[in-house]
Formats: C-alpha cells, sequence, structure tokens
C-alpha cells in the first residue's frame, strides 16, 4: 500500500512538474493545480496511512494524525487562491502582451533577444 | 536621563524641519534651531559637574542577547565633539539659511543635516560599542543623503555614492573590528573596553581587530589611501562641506581613534601604522592642495592633510602628542568651517570658484577679504593665530619621537616640509582670490553677502584669534577635560604663545620662510607637473565600478535569458540534484515500519488517478479536454483523503475542487482554446526526464517515509482537544484553536489574493472569442432552463447544509473554511443559471468587506482574548442550557470561525464572480479599451 501510494504521488508530481515547464501559460496553471495536489498527498501522508480512524475523539481509539490534516486542509485553500492568481495574471498577461506565452513578453522583444 | 535628551533632542530635531516645511523659510530655520540649541545648552549645563572629575553615564537594555545598550557617556571628549558639532551646526543653519536658493526644498535639507548632527552626537556620546557603530553608519548615509542633495547634477550623484561606498565598506571592516574586540573582552561596554587595553593587546588577534578598526577610521577620516572621496564629496552645496567634510563628520574617524586609545592604542604597531598613515596624508593632501585650482578643491585636500596631521600626532600617543592632537581637531574646525563659507560667499557672489577666474576681489568684499585671510593665516599656522599653536605643539612632538630608531629625524623633516606647503597654499588661496588682479571678470559683479550670511564666519575668525592670544584661559579647561578622558589620566601642560627660542620655533620660522618662497614659485612647479598624466579619482573609481557591474552581467547573462522555461529547469535540477544526493546518503530507503495491503478499490483508484494524471499531460494541447483531466485527478484525491481517515480534508477538496473548475474554465474562456506546437523534441524529451527524475526522487522520499515510524506531536492535540479545546473534531480544534494564529495568516493571504485578483481584473484588455476552438459560435441558449429552475431550489437547501457543516465543525468533520466554500458554490451556481443581471440585482453588496470583515473578526476573537489578560488568540468555552433545544456548548473559536467562514466565502466570490461578471456591464472596472461586448460568459 506504502509503495502503490508512493508512486501515485511521483506520478503525479511528474506531470505536473512536466506541465510547469511548458512555455504557455494555461498549462503552466494546470501543472501548478496538479503539483499542489501532489504536494497536499505527499504532506498528508506524512502523518503515516490510517484506515478507519478519522479523528472525531471519542473515547480510546487509533486516530490518524490530525496535524497534517489540519495544515493540508489550510494548503488546499491557499492552494485555491494560488490557481486563481496565477491564471488571472494569465488573462492579465495576455491582454497586456498580446501573447500567452509565460516569458511575459510581446512577441516583437522575444524575437529580438532571440537573435 | 538629561544625556538621554542630549542624545535624542536633535533625533526628534530631524522631524521639525520635515514636518515645517510647509512655513516661511524664516520660521522654519528658526524652529529647526530650537532642539540643537537646547541640546548644546543642555550639554554645557553638564559641565560644572564633569569640573569635578565625574563622568556622566546613562544606560538602559536595548537588545541584551546582542550585548546593545541606549547607553550615552559625556566626558571630555564627548563635550569637545558636542561643542563642535551642535556649536558650528547652529552657525551652519544660519549660514544655510542665506545659501540656498529660494526655490530649492530647504525643509529636505535641514532634515538631513539634523540627522547628520543628531547621529555625530550619538557617535560623540555612545557608551556602547554597537551603538556607536550604529550612529556611525547613520552619518554614512546621512553624508550621503547631503552629498548627493543636488540629484539632478552627476558629479554629486557619483560623488555620494563613492564616499557612500568608502565609508561604507570602512564601516563593515569596523564593524567586523569592534566585534572582535567585543569578543576578546566579553562586552560592549565602553568602560570595560577602555578598561581591557591589557587583555586586547596580550590577545592574538589584536593586529587583525587593529587593522579592521583603523581602516574603518581611515576611510572614514580620508586618510591615504582612501582620501580620494572627500574631494569628490565636494559637489555637496557648501554649508555641507563646510560642516560634514571639514569639521565634523572626517572627524569621526580620528574621534574614534582617540575615544580607543586607551584600549588599543598600547603596541608599537600602532604608533607605526598610524603616525606613517597621517604624515604620508599630511604630505600627499598639501601637495595637491597646492596644485589644485578648485577654491573648494584646494580646501578639500588642505582638509585631508590636516587630518592626516591629526591622525599622526595620535600615532605618536605621547600626552604632549594627544593634547596637540585634540587641539588641533578644535582648531581645525574652528577655521576650516569657517573657510569652507568664506569659498561659499566667494562662489555665492561671483558665481565661479576657479582660481583662475577668479581675483582682485579685495576691492568688492573688503571684509570677506579681511576674514579669510585671517583664516587662512591661522590654516598657515601664522603667530598670534590658533593654528600657530597647535602646529608648533605638533613639531614639538615630532621633533620628540624617536619611534623610526635612527631615522627618527625624519619625522620632524617631513612635519616641516608639511609645513611649508601649508604656507604655500594658504597663501595662494588668498593672494589668487583677493589680491591678484583678475584675468577676467567673473560671472557676476561680487558685492558683500547678506550681514548674517557673513556671521558665522566673523564669529569663527574672531575666535581663531581670541584662541591665538589667550589659548589658556579660553581652550585650556575643555582640553583638560578631553585629554582626561582620552589617557584616562589628569595631566599638567601649559598652552602658551612663546616658549623661547627652540627647535619647534625654527621649525616654523623655515615653514613661513620657505612657504612664501614654494608660492612664488608654484608656476615653476605646476609647470614642471604637466608633464604628468594627471590621475582622477572618480574615473578610476567608477571604471572599476563599472567594470564589476559588467562582470556582473556577463556572469548573470548565463544563466538569465529572460526565460521562466529556463529558470524552472534550473531550479527543478538543482532540487533534483540535492535531494538526490541526500537518497543516496541513506543507508536503505525501506524502513521497519509494517506495510498495508493493497486491495482491489486501492488499486483501481490509485490506477485511475495515475490515469487521469497522465492524461491531463498528455491531453495538455487541448485545453478543455486537459481540465476536464484535472478534475478526474481532483475528486480522485478528494477521495483518497476520505478512504485514510480525513473526511475533512476530503469535504474541502471536494468544493475548492468545484470552485477551481469553474474558476479554470471561466478563465480558459478569454484564454486560446489551444496549445500550439512549439517547443521541439528534443527539449520536449529534456523536460519529461527532469520531471520524471524529480517524480521518482519524490517516490522514493514518500516511500521512505511512510516506511518509518511516525511518531509526532499528535498525541498532544488528541488528549487535549477536548479538556482544552472543547470540541471533538480535532483536525478544527488545531485549526481554529491550537494554531489559530496559523489559519489567521491563511485567510488574511486568501483575502489579500482575492483583492490582487480584483487589482489585476481592473482595466483587462480582454480577448473575446465569439466562437470556439472549432469554429462553433457560442451556444445562443444562455439560461437553460433546468438549471435555472434547479439551482433556486436548491440555493437555501445549500445555504442549510454550510450553515449545518458550520455548527457542527467543532466536533464533527466541517467548519468554517467547508462551510464557506459551500456557500460560495451556491451563490456561484446562481449566478452561472440566471446570470450576473439577476443575480447583481438580488445580491446587492461588494464582496471585499465580506472579506475583510471575515478577517477582521478573527483578529478581533484573537485579540479579546487580551482582555481576559490571556496571550492572543486564547479560546475559551462553556456549555449552556437553554429550555427547549437542551444542553449546547459555545466556544469563542466559534467566533474565530465564522471569521474564516467570511474571509472564505468573501475572497472566494470576489474572485469568481468579479471574473463573471468581466463581460458585463458590472465589471470591475468600466474603463476598459474594450467596449462590452454583446455575448455573454456561461
Amino acid at each position: 500500500m506504502e509503495s502503490l501510494y508512493a508512486i501515485t504521488t511521483g506520478v503525479l508530481s511528474a506531470c505536473g512538474l512536466y506541465l510547469t515547464l511548458r512555455g504557455r501559460t494555461f498549462p503552466v496553471v494546470v501543472g501548478l493545480t496538479l503539483l499542489s495536489y501532489a504536494v497536499n498527498l505527499f504532506l498528508f501522508s506524512m502523518g503515516g496511512l490510517t484506515t478507519d480512524g478519522a479523528v472525531v475523539v471519542n473515547g480510546d481509539g487509533d486516530y490518524a494524525d490530525p496535524l497534517p490534516q489540519a495544515l493540508v486542509l489550510t494548503a488546499i485553500v491557499i492552494g485555491f487562491a494560488m490557481t486563481a492568481f496565477a491564471v488571472i495574471l494569465a488573462m492579465r498577461a495576455r491582454g497586456d502582451m498580446g501573447n500567452d506565452h509565460v516569458d511575459g513578453r510581446k512577441h516583437e522583444d522575444r524575437e529580438e533577444t532571440r537573435r | 536621563m538629561t544625556l538621554l535628551w542630549i542624545a535624542l533632542l536633535p533625533l526628534v530635531g530631524v522631524l521639525v524641519p520635515a514636518f515645517g516645511a510647509r512655513l516661511e523659510r524664516p520660521l522654519c530655520s528658526l524652529v529647526t534651531a530650537v532642539l540643537p540649541t537646547t541640546a548644546l545648552l543642555l550639554t554645557l549645563a553638564q559641565l560644572p559637574a564633569l569640573l569635578d572629575g565625574e563622568t556622566l553615564r546613562f544606560a538602559v537594555d536595548w537588545v541584551p542577547s546582542l550585548g546593545l545598550e541606549l547607553a550615552f557617556r559625556l566626558d571630555g571628549l564627548s563635550v569637545l565633539f558636542n561643542l563642535l558639532i551642535l556649536g558650528i551646526g547652529l552657525l551652519i543653519l544660519l549660514y544655510a539659511h542665506y545659501y540656498l536658493a529660494p526655490e530649492e526644498p530647504y525643509g529636505r535639507f535641514y532634515a538631513y543635516l539634523i540627522l547628520f548632527m543628531s547621529s555625530m552626537v550619538g557617535i560623540a556620546m555612545a557608551d556602547n560599542l554597537l551603538l556607536l557603530w550604529m550612529f556611525w553608519e547613520l552619518t554614512s548615509l546621512s553624508s550621503f543623503l547631503l552629498i548627493g542633495f543636488w540629484s539632478h547634477r552627476s558629479d554629486a550623484r557619483k560623488g555620494a555614492r563613492m564616499a557612500l561606498a568608502v565609508t561604507g565598506a570602512g564601516g563593515l571592516a569596523l564593524l567586523a573590528g569592534l566585534l572582535l574586540l567585543g569578543d576578546m573582552i566579553g562586552s560592549f561596554d565602553m568602560n570595560q573596553v577602555l578598561a581591557s587595553g591589557d587583555v586586547i593587546l596580550a590577545d592574538e588577534r589584536y593586529p587583525l581587530a587593529l587593522g579592521l578598526v583603523l581602516l574603518g577610521a581611515f576611510a572614514k577620516s580620508a586618510q591615504f589611501p582612501f582620501h580620494f572621496w572627500l574631494p569628490h564629496a565636494m559637489a555637496a552645496p557648501t554649508p555641507v562641506s563646510a560642516y560634514l567634510h571639514s569639521a565634523t563628520m572626517v572627524k569621526a574617524g580620528i574621534l574614534l581613534m582617540a575615544r580607543l586609545h586607551p584600549a588599543i592604542a598600547g603596541g608599537e604597531l600602532w604608533t607605526l601604522v598610524v603616525t606613517l598613515v597621517g604624515m604620508t596624508t599630511l604630505l600627499y593632501g598639501a601637495w595637491f592642495a597646492l596644485m589644485k585650482t578648485d577654491l573648494k578643491g584646494i580646501l578639500a585636500f588642505s582638509t585631508v592633510s590636516h587630518l592626516g596631521l591629526i591622525t599622526a600626532l595620535l600615532g605618536i600617543g605621547t600626552p604632549m602628542a594627544v593634547l596637540a592632537a585634540l587641539f588641533h581637531i578644535l582648531n581645525h574646525a574652528t577655521f576650516k568651517a569657517a573657510l569652507f563659507m568664506s569659498a561659499g560667499i566667494i562662489d555665492h557672489e561671483t558665481g565661479t570658484r576657479d582660481l583662475s577666474r577668479l581675483g582682485g576681489l579685495r576691492r568688492a568684499m573688503p571684509i570677506t577679504a579681511l576674514l579669510t585671510s585671517i583664516l587662512a593665516a591661522a590654516m598657515a599656522g601664522v603667530p598670534l593665530l590658533n593654528g600657530f599653536i597647535s602646529k608648533e605643539m605638533f613639531f614639538t612632538s615630532a621633533a620628540g619621537t624617536d619611534m623610526l630608531g635612527g631615522i627618527s629625524w625624519l619625522l620632524p623633516v617631513l612635519a616641516t616640509l608639511g609645513g611649508i606647503l601649508s604656507v604655500a597654499y594658504s597663501l595662494r588661496l588668498v593672494h589668487a582670490v583677493f589680491f591678484k588682479p583678475a584675468r577676467e571678470a567673473p560671472p557676476k559683479s561680487p558685492h558683500e553677502p547678506p550681514r548674517l550670511m557673513r556671521a558665522p564666519v566673523e564669529l569663527l575668525a574672531v575666535l581663531c584669534i581670541l584662541v591665538g592670544l589667550l589659548p589658556s584661559p579660553l581652550a585650556g579647561g575643555l582640553l583638560d577635560l578631553a585629554t582626561r578622558a582620552v589617557l584616562g589620566e589628569p595631566m599638567e601642560f601649559h598652552l602658551a604663545i612663546w616658549h623661547g627660542v627652540n627647535l619647534p620655533l625654527l621649525m616654523s620660522l623655515i615653514a613661513l620662510a620657505a612657504g612664501v618662497g614654494t608660492y612664488l614659485g608654484h608656476r615653476h612647479l605646476q609647470r614642471f607637473l604637466k608633464g604628468f598624466k594627471p590621475v582622477d579619482a572618480r574615473l578610476v573609481f567608477e571604471g572599476s565600478v563599472q567594470c564589476v557591474g559588467r562582470y556582473a552581467e556577463a556572469w548573470l547573462g548565463r544563466f538569465d535569458n529572460a526565460s521562466l522555461q529556463r529558470y524552472m529547469s534550473l531550479l527543478l535540477l538543482t532540487a533534483v540534484v540535492l535531494a538526490g544526493l541526500g537518497l543516496f546518503m541513506m543507508p536503505n530507503l525501506a524502513g521497519d515500519q509494517p506495510r498495508g495491503e493493497i486491495d482491489g478499490v486501492l488499486l483501481t483508484g490509485a490506477i485511475l488517478l495515475m490515469f487521469s494524471g497522465i492524461a491531463t499531460v498528455a491531453t495538455h494541447r487541448y485545453r478543455l479536454i486537459s481540465l476536464l483531466m484535472l478534475s478526474m485527478v481532483g475528486l480522485l484525491v478528494s477521495l483518497t483523503f476520505a478512504r485514510f481517515s480525513a473526511p475533512d480534508l476530503a469535504l474541502t477538496q471536494l468544493s475548492v475542487e468545484v470552485v477551481t473548475m469553474i474558476l479554470l474554465m471561466l478563465a480558459l474562456f478569454f484564454l486560446p482554446q489551444k496549445t500550439p506546437r512549439e517547443s521541439s523534441m528534443p527539449r520536449n524529451l529534456r523536460d519529461s526526464a527532469l520531471a520524471m527524475a524529480l517524480g521518482m526522487v519524490i517516490a522514493s522520499l514518500n516511500y521512505a517515509v511512510l516506511t518509518r515510524d511516525n511518531a509526532s506531536i499528535a498525541g498532544f492535540f488528541i488528549d487535549n482537544s477536548v479538556p482544552g479545546g472543547g470540541g471533538h473534531n480535532v483536525v478544527n480544534v488545531i485549526l481554529v484553536d491550537f494554531r489559530g494564529f496559523d489559519t489567521l495568516g491563511e485567510i488574511t493571504v486568501l483575502a489579500i489574493a482575492g483583492l490582487a485578483i480584483l487589482k489585476l481584473l481592473n482595466r483587462l484588455r480582454l480577448f473575446m472569442p465569439h466562437s470556439d476552438s472549432e469554429g462553433r459560435l457560442w451556444s445562443p441558449d444562455r439560461y437553460p432552463m433546468i438549471l435555472t429552475t434547479i439551482s433556486q431550489a436548491l440555493l437555501p437547501l445549500a445555504l442549510l447544509v454550510s450553515a449545518f457543516i458550520f455548527l457542527r465543525g467543532h466536533n464533527l468533520p466541517g467548519g468554517g473554511f467547508i462551510a464557506g466554500l459551500i456557500t460560495a458554490v451556491a451563490l456561484i451556481l446562481l449566478y452561472m443559471a440566471r446570470g450576473v443581471e439577476w443575480a447583481q440585482a438580488r445580491l446587492d453588496f461588494q464582496y471585499q468587506p465580506v472579506a475583510i470583515a471575515g478577517v477582521g473578526l478573527a483578529t478581533l476573537t484573537g485579540l479579546g482574548s487580551w482582555l481576559f489578560g490571556h496571550p492572543f488568540l486564547t479560546s475559551s468555552f462553556g456549555h449552556f442550557h437553554l429550555p427547549v433545544i437542551g444542553d449546547f456548548e459555545l466556544a469563542t473559536a466559534m467566533i474565530f470561525d465564522l471569521g474564516v467562514y467570511l474571509a472564505v466565502v468573501g475572497a472566494t466570490l470576489m474572485i469568481l464572480a468579479n471574473l463573471g461578471k468581466l463581460t458585463t456591464p458590472h465589471r470591475p472596472s468600466k474603463e476598459s479599451n474594450i467596449a462590452p461586448p454583446s455575448e455573454e460568459t456561461s
């Protein structure tokens, strides 16, 4: 089970990272979102994988680790805010630059520096 | 306490002109002078106590862990400098009042000047090495501001930068030296430092510490070879040159050497280095003063030369030499500040400072001519003026030392040579400006300056004469105090004009006679010098600065091609290497914890999750499909959380997923629908190799952690959740109680992100598609009937669920975050189903205040616990009984959670609703470059 979980996390991170290396804004945003899923899974698993141990305290019991859960909960919400900011930045960049390339330059500028 | 006031009053005084700049200039100048004057009077009021032999001290802890104290002392040395700084400072203020042109921002100028004054007083009075260093840096900064005051002039900017670079670098060296000293003694307290001279001398790090401290002092006091910044600092307005670069700031290095004299001046090393550097500077400065043709340039180099003289005296270090050094500090400040001021007057009245264009001003400005002649004579060391007495003492000290063994005779010879040059340049200054006939008419027709502009010069000139005639009654007491502070014991001395016919007198006479001769022959000297190529310090300095800049740029250019893709790949490569190294060092990857079983559900889930992740990548050029795949990942992640005992996370992930997808779809509407094929095959291969490598590293790390013991502090939270936080849902209790401060930070970030997005949407230039990527027009069926009907029925239900989730959050899965997201989703559904027009009419309020109210409410809850004397964000709870409902529990954490709820609702809607409004007349800013188009978004 542990190996399966780890492999899944690894695959998701690799997919997200590949997309963040793309040259257009939208795939990068999708990649960031994917990466944040993977990171959340990774962080969440720092407390171990517990089955049937939701941390609602009622007497004694074998509970999951609540701390990573609390941290990941806020991370999910912040991740949303970050995605939102990135995607709207992408829209803004397209509006101001006329293209959706991640370098944030107008087309003619980019051609110049490439020379 | 009085000491604190002396140090603080000028500092507070910085605010006076800053706020008083709107006043008329006379009034502004007057109120600016009030606080420094008070500080000066307070200093004078302490004199009786000091004469009784006391050293006044004041100290309070500031940062005890660093050994930094807010500690001040007032001894003879501090008094000497305080009188110079505050006294001359006030005269400069009066002078500047007339000097600055009417349109110049005098408030700012005064503020900088007073800032400098207060930091200088700080150096003079600091009783703690670190505090001293702090004020030291403050003088460098304020000097930078003052030199660059005429910031429209290139020479002012460059001069300011050079001065800051040199004195700033010296300041860093000084800090290192002071830290070393403090480490040797174990304290930064000045008294202990001064009393530990033996310990410091015996320490093997002494040469290093001494070198660093001297580096700082030499850079500040423009000693050779760091002298070059001072002449370029003359680009400053003349009051600044007179004040900072002759009377006070350049004396800070000397002050430091005098202050630390008991602690570090014991060894041979000190004597040799300091004396020789001082002597070199003395001759170098004097030589260039003779060669310059700019009035202020001459004065600048003569200042360098006189600073060298004082340094050499401190280097010789006998009680007589120290006395001479202190006396010359006083005398030099008097005549040089006044000389600068008269140079400023000449510049002001004639429009030029170039000696070759000046001449014959005796007739137009007789009083200025007289004053300048007296001052220059004092500088040259003409008998019956103050400069003569201290120069005589310098000759005596130089003749009396045997530090160079068999060639000790060299010192008096060099000293006499310095004297000759100083007579020559002083004579040249006066003769060329006032007596020699002018070769051409100056730009303005000269006349005497306003009466009060000349007053500071007159006062200082009178002081020169009086001290020259009556040295003992006027300066004796002050010097007695100051030498006592430097040497640690009282010393018997007698200041007199006439000591009989002896060697120093002979040296003085030689200097006077040969100096006149040198001036007469200096034309030949200059012709001789024309053969040498002049080295401009500024060109050298600027050249090296630019050279460093070019190298840095070339180096940076290897990495930085302004391509985000390259940065990302470098970043990821570094991460792979570093994390890979860490993995490599581990003995074995797998830990010893028992493994869990894999069942069919898990396997299916994992395969689906991996499949949808890979599908997101595979279809990424078809953005909509890629997005659908992404949403599948999100749902499966949510299920994963549910499977591994995290219901709160599952709920949150689910609702965030909905919001994220709506957001991305909305955004995609305004972006290209397809990604063009752009990257080359090798590029794609490189990227996928990199991504896979990092993926493997992450998987290995995750596996390594999962198979090891993961005992954490969780037990504390589980045990204390009910008794301490009053809730059974530990995750929620952690969020709103144990780690409430974190949560407060997070919702603040959320609200800030919302506001930032609002600003980004402002005046956004839109690309409005009319058809999708296949060329099909968007559907005209704007609001599908079924959705409209259902959404309206769903709204109250969804709000009810949200309230329920919120209320039970403390004890069962739920809470503010989740409830907030559910509410947001319900409201957004309304927007989607009925359109912005309809929803706007019914939800007639802004979302920004909601988010801000949420953050505010959470903060106030935290602050509330202060009222009861508890730390920030302490929660309390209690059980209450109501007749019908029965027992229930209330906790202040609920209010905090309400804040979270409001912040989440506000921020989410701020983002989504405003994005949705973009194509409608309700968009955040109506001043767009494109008229609102006819089509709706959803």
